[in-house]
C-alpha cells in the first residue's frame, strides 16, 4: 500500500519538478504523445491477443431458469438463449454492472445462523465512480474540440447545476473523490479485501486520486490559465504542438500523471475495460444443446469402444442372457 | 478417518485471519484436510503421465524431475488453448465480491479459499512466467517463484473448490473459479498428481461403463433385484430391456442410483414412471454410467468417457437419449458433449416425447433431454395420474445441484415435479437456493470420506439453510436431483440438520404414482408404512 502511495507521490514530484526545470515540453508534449501511443497500442494488442485464443466451448454462468419448456418462463436476460438476450446480457453486465449488484454479505451469528445481508455498497460506489470519471472524461473533450460543441456545454451545465463557488463545482468531480475514497477505503478496512489487495490493486486508485485531485487542484485552487492550455491541448490534437508560456505547475502534474495512467492501463488489470466483453462465462448464450459449439482444438475421439467391452465380458453377459454383438461361438471363429 | 467436531465446535474453531500475507502461509495437511492419492496401477491403465507413489503428508511427493518445466510448458499450452483461462488471469480487479460466496470460505474462514486467492494461487505464477510486470517487479506485483510448495498448495486448494461456480456467479466479469481449479487439477495431473477418489471411478468407468465397477451381469442382477422390490410394494413386474437394439430411447442415469441407497429408490422410480407410460426404452450396460468424473480430471479425460453415449445410441439404433437426475453429468451433456463428440450419430433425431408429443427443441443438436424436463412435460399434459396424498407426511423442500443450477439454468423443471407429486413444498431462503444455490461441499469428486470435516464445513451454508426451513416449516425431507448429493446430502443433513431425510425427486414421482393394475399402496418405495395408508 505505502509502496503505491510513495509511486505515485514520487510520479507527483518527477512532474513537478521536471516543470520547473525546464522540462516542460517533454511533459507537456512528448510524453503525451508516447503515452497515447502505448495506450492505443497496447490496448488493441491486448485485445487481438484475446480475441485470437479460442473458445473451445460454451460455458455461460447462468444466472437464471433456461429456456426449454414453452410454458416455463425463461429468464432471458440472466440465462439468455439467443444473441439478443446475450447482448442484453452483456448491456447490463457493463452499463449497470449487473453481477455486481447481486452482492450479498454473509455472517455467523449465534445459533448458529448463517444470514445473508443484501451488500450494494460496492455495487453503487463502483457505478458512480466509473460514470463520474466517464463524465469528467466527456467534459475534457472542450479542450480538444473547436468549436465547443452545446452537448458538451449541456453537460457541464447540469454537471455544475448545484451553483457553488466560482468557477462553479462540478458534482462529479466531488462525487468521484467520495466513490474513490469509498473504494480505497474498503481495501484499508475490509479485512477480507485488505488480505487480497495487491500493490497494483493501490497504484490505479492513487493514480486516479492523484490525477482527479490535481485537476482540481488546478481547477479550484490554483486557477490555471485555461485559454493557455487549451492552446496547448488544441495544438496537441491537431498535430502541431505549442508550448504557450505562463501554464501553472499544477498543469504539468495533471498531465503527467494522465500519461502514466495512459502507459499504465494496457499492462495492468484496468484492461478489464476491454476484458469484461470477452469473459465466456457471460458473453456466450446458454444454448449448447441447441445449437453445437465447435471446439477448434478437438482431439480425436478416443475411448473404449463396445467390442472391446464386449470381448471382456462376452461369456458373463451370454451366461446373463444380455444380448451381445459376436456369440462366444463367432468370436472364436474369428480368431 | 480422523473425529469430526461438533457442529457448535465446528463452527467456534473456524480461526481469524492469519497476520503473514498469503504468500507467506502453507497449508496444514492435517488428516481430514486432503485426499488419498490415486492408485499407480490405476493412473497407468489410463495412460495419466508420471504416474508414481506419493502421499500429501509426506514432505517429498516425488515429482518428476523436470516438473518445473512440465508446469511452465502446461500452463503455456492451456493459456493457449482457452480465452477463459486468458481473459480470466489478467482481468481480475480483487474487488473481493466473490470472496464470501464459496461455502469453502464460509465453512472454514481460510482466507485461501476465497475464490479470488484460489485463482490467485496460480495467478501468480503465471504473473511471474507470462507477464513482463510480473518478470520485472516479482512479488510486488503479486508475482511468484513457482517451488515445491506453491504444487503442494495447488493441491490442497484445488482439491477443496467443488468447481460450483458459485463465485463466478456474483464476479463482474464472470471469472469462474472452476474453470481455474479444472485447469489447474490438469496441470497437477501432468505431475502424476491425482486423487483416489476420483481416478478409481474414472479407470472403473473406462472398463466396466460406471464408475462403480458394476460388470455387465452384475448390473442386470442388480436392477432385476429392484424390480423384485417394485413388486413388493405395487404388485407390478417389472423387466426393464438391456443393450437392447431398435428401442426408440436409451435411458442413462449415475451408476450410484443401482447400486447405492437412497439412490436405488430414484432408479426405481425411473423404472416404474417408464412402465406405466409404456415409454420405448432401453438401458445399457456399456453406457451404464451418467456421471463423468473425467471431468473432474481433464477435459480429455471428460470426452472419452463420455463418448460411449453416442457410440452407444449408434449402436443400438436410438434416436435420442435420456438422463436422469445427476449435477455434474448434467454439465457435461449440457455444456460439454455436443461439442466433445457431436455431431450425433446421423441416425439420431431431435428429441420427442412419445407420450405427449412436445418437441425437445432446446436439445435439438445434443438430443438428450433431462429426466425432470421430460416429467414435468408428462405431468404438465395430465399423462400421469398422481396421488400426492401419498406423500403427506413429508414436508419437502430442495436442493439445487450446482451444476443444474449454474452450468443449465434447470430451476423451475424439478420444482414443478416436486409441487405435483407433494402437498406440502417450501423453498429454502431466497440466498441459498436457484442460481444462488450451496453446493453439498463434496461436488467435483470430494465426496470421499477422509476429507469429511471439510465436507462439513464446506456444507455449512446447505446446512444451515435446511436447518432453517426445518426449524420454520417443518421442512423434514429434502429432495435433489443428483446422484452425488444422494450420498453426500444424508451426513450433511445429519450432521446440521439431524431429522431431514434426502430423496431423489423420481423416488418421490413413483410414490405418488398411481399404476393401472397396482396393488393398494400401504408402502413407499423403502418399504415404510406410508400413514393414513395402511391396511384396515
Ligand atoms: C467498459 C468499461 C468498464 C467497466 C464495465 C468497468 C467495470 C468495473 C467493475 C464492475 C469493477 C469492480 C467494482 C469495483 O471494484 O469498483 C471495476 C473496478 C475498477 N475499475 Fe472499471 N470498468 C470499466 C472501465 C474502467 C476504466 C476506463 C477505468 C480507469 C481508468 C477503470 C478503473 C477501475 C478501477 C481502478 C477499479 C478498481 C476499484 C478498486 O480498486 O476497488 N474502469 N470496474
Ligand atoms: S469478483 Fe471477480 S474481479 Fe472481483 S475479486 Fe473475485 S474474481 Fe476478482
Ligand atoms: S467454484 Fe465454488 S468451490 Fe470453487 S472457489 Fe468458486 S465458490 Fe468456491
Amino acid at each position: 500500500m505505502f509502496i503505491s502511495l510513495l509511486a505515485v507521490i514520487a510520479l507527483g514530484c518527477i512532474a513537478w519538478l521536471g516543470a520547473a526545470s525546464g522540462f516542460q515540453y517533454l511533459i507537456g508534449v512528448v510524453l503525451p504523445y508516447a503515452a497515447v501511443l502505448v495506450f492505443i497500442g497496447g490496448f488493441v494488442w491486448r485485445m487481438v491477443d484475446w480475441a485470437k485464443s479460442p473458445v473451445p466451448f460454451r460455458i455461460p454462468t447462468t444466472g437464471g431458469q433456461q429456456k426449454s419448456l414453452d410454458w416455463i418462463k425463461p429468464a432471458r436476460l440472466d440465462s439468455p438463449f439467443t444473441t439478443a438476450g446475450t447482448v442484453g446480457r452483456m448491456l447490463l453486465e457493463v452499463l449497470l454492472f449487473r453481477s455486481l449488484f447481486r452482492n450479498t454479505s454473509v455472517e455467523i451469528q449465534k445459533g448458529p445462523r448463517v444470514v445473508y445481508y443484501s451488500a450494494k455498497w460496492l455495487w453503487l460506489f463502483a457505478l458512480l465512480f466509473h460514470y463520474c470519471f466517464l463524465l469528467i472524461f466527456i467534459r475534457h473533450f472542450r479542450f480538444f474540440l473547436e468549436p465547443v460543441p452545446f452537448a458538451l456545454t449541456a453537460i457541464e451545465f447540469v454537471d455544475g447545476i448545484m451553483q457553488i463557488g466560482v468557477p462553479r463545482m462540478f458534482m462529479s468531480d466531488v462525487l468521484v473523490v467520495a466513490a474513490l475514497g469509498f473504494l480505497l477505503a474498503r481495501r484499508l478496512f475490509s479485512e477480507k479485501v485488505r488480505y487480497i489487495s495487491l500493490a497494483n490493486d493501490y497504484f490505479p486508485l492513487f493514480l486516479l486520486l492523484g490525477l482527479v485531485g490535481s485537476g482540481i487542484w488546478m481547477r479550484y485552487f490554483a486557477k490555471v490559465d485555461i485559454a493557455a492550455v487549451k492552446v496547448l491541448t488544441m495544438g496537441l490534437v491537431t498535430m502541431n504542438p505549442v508550448l504557450p508560456e505562463g501554464i501553472g505547475a499544477a498543469f504539468f502534474i495533471h498531465i503527467f500523471l494522465l500519461s502514466c495512467l495512459l502507459a499504465y492501463f494496457p499492462f495492468s488489470k484496468l484492461m478489464h475495460m476491454g476484458g469484461v466483453f470477452l469473459s465466456p462465462t457471460r458473453n456466450l448464450p446458454n444454448n449448447t444443446r441447441a445449437v453445437r459449439h465447435v471446439n477448434p482444438w478437438n482431439p480425436p475421439k478416443k475411448y473404449r469402444t463396445y467390442a472391446e467391452y464386449e470381448d471382456e465380458f462376452r461369456e458373463l453377459m451370454e451366461e446373463a442372457g444380455l444380448p451381445v454383438d459376436k456369440t462366444s461361438e463367432e468370436a472364436a471363429a474369428a480368431e | 478417518m480422523s473425529k469430526l467436531p461438533t457442529p457448535d465446535k465446528l463452527i467456534a474453531t473456524i480461526p481469524a485471519f492469519p497476520m503473514e500475507g498469503w504468500m507467506d502461509t502453507k497449508p496444514d495437511f492435517k488428516p481430514g484436510t486432503w485426499c488419498y492419492p490415486a492408485k499407480v496401477d490405476n493412473m497407468k491403465a489410463l495412460g495419466m503421465p508420471n504416474p508414481h507413489e506419493w502421499s500429501a503428508d509426506q514432505e517429498d511427493w516425488n515429482l518428476p524431475e523436470n516438473w518445473e518445466e512440465i508446469i511452465y510448458e502446461g500452463l503455456k499450452s492451456r493459456l493457449a488453448k482457452h480465452r477463459s483461462l486468458k481473459v480470466f488471469m489478467d482481468i481480475c480487479v480483487r474487488c473481493g465480491a466473490c470472496a464470501d460466496k464459496c461455502h469453502f470460505f464460509i465453512g472454514t474462514g481460510d482466507p485461501k479459499n476465497m475464490p479470488v486467492l484460489r485463482a490467485e494461487l496460480l495467478r501468480s505464477v503465471y504473473r511471474r512466467d507470462f507477464t513482463t510486470a510480473g518478470k520485472l517487479l516479482g512479488k510486488l506485483a503479486g508475482a511468484r517463484k513457482l517451488d515445491k510448495d506453491v504444487i503442494k498448495e495447488w493441491f490442497y486448494y484445488f482439491y477443496q473448490c467443488t468447481e460450483c461456480r458459485r463465485c463466478s456467479l456474483f464476479c463482474p466479469y464472470g471469472i469462474d473459479t472452476a474453470e481455474i481449479t479444472a485447469i489447474a487439477r490438469e496441470l497437477l495431473h501432468e505431475l502424476g498428481l491425482g486423487i483416489h477418489w476420483i481416478m478409481e471411478p474414472v479407470f472403473n468407468c473406462n472398463r466396466t461403463g460406471n464408475h462403480l465397477g458394476i460388470q455387465p451381469h452384475a448390473f442386470k442382477e442388480i436392477v432385476e433385484f429392484l424390480c423384485e422390490d417394485i413388486e413388493t410394494v405395487t404388485g407390478i413386474k417389472i423387466n426393464p430391456p438391456f443393450n437392447e437394439k431398435g428401442h426408440e430411447i436409451v435411458f442413462i442415469t449415475p451408476s450410484g442410483d443401482v447400486f447405492a441407497d437412497p439412490g436405488i429408490y430414484t432408479f426405481m422410480g425411473y423404472l416404474m414412471l417408464f412402465h406405466e407410460i409404456g415409454l420405448d426404452y432401453t438401458l445399457s450396460t456399456y453406457a451404464s454410467e451418467g456421471g463423468n468424473f473425467g471431468s473432474f480430471t481433464t477435459f480429455d479425460m471428460a470426452k472419452k468417457l463420455n463418448a460411449k453415449m453416442y457410440a452407444e445410441a449408434e449402436r443400438l439404433g436410438s434416436k435420442w437419449i435420456l438422463g436422469g437426475e445427476c449435477g455434474h453429468m448434467w454439465r457435461v451433456v449440457h455444456q460439454y458433449m455436443d461439442t466433445f463428440n457431436g455431431p450425433t450419430p446421423p441416425k439420431m433425431e431431435v428429441p420427442r416425447s412419445p407420450i405427449t408429443g412436445t418437441v425437445f427443441k432446446n436439445a435439438a443438436s445434443t438430443k438428450m433431454v433431462h429426466i425432470a424436463e421430460f416429467t414435468a412435460d408428462l405431468i404438465k399434459h395430465n399423462k400421469l395420474r398422481l396421488d400426492p396424498s401419498r406423500n403427506d407426511h413429508l414436508t419437502v423442500t430442495f436442493h439445487d445441484s450446482c451444476n443444474p443450477a449454474r452450468g443449465m439454468g434447470l430451476l423451475d423443471e424439478p420444482r414443478y415435479v416436486l409441487q405435483n407429486v407433494c402437498n406440502n413444498y417450501v423453498d429454502m431462503p431466497e440466498n441459498t437456493i436457484r442460481e444462488q444455490t450451496f453446493c453439498c461441499g463434496g461436488g467435483s469428486g470430494l465426496n470421499t470420506d477422509e476429507i469429511m470435516e471439510i465436507r462439513m464445513r464446506g456444507g455449512l451454508p446447505r446446512g444451515n439453510a435446511l436447518r432453517y426451513v426445518q426449524q420454520k416449516h417443518g421442512v423434514n425431507t429434502m429432495a435433489c436431483i443428483c446422484a452425488i448429493d444422494r450420498a453426500t446430502l444424508p451426513p450433511l443433513a445429519n450432521y446440521w440438520a439431524p431429522g431431514v431425510t434426502v430423496y431423489g425427486t423420481h423416488e418421490l414421482v413413483a410414490n405418488a404414482l398411481v399404476m393401472r393394475g397396482e396393488q393398494k399402496r400401504t408402502m413407499d418405495l423403502r418399504q415404510e408404512e406410508l400413514p393414513g395408508m395402511e391396511d384396515e
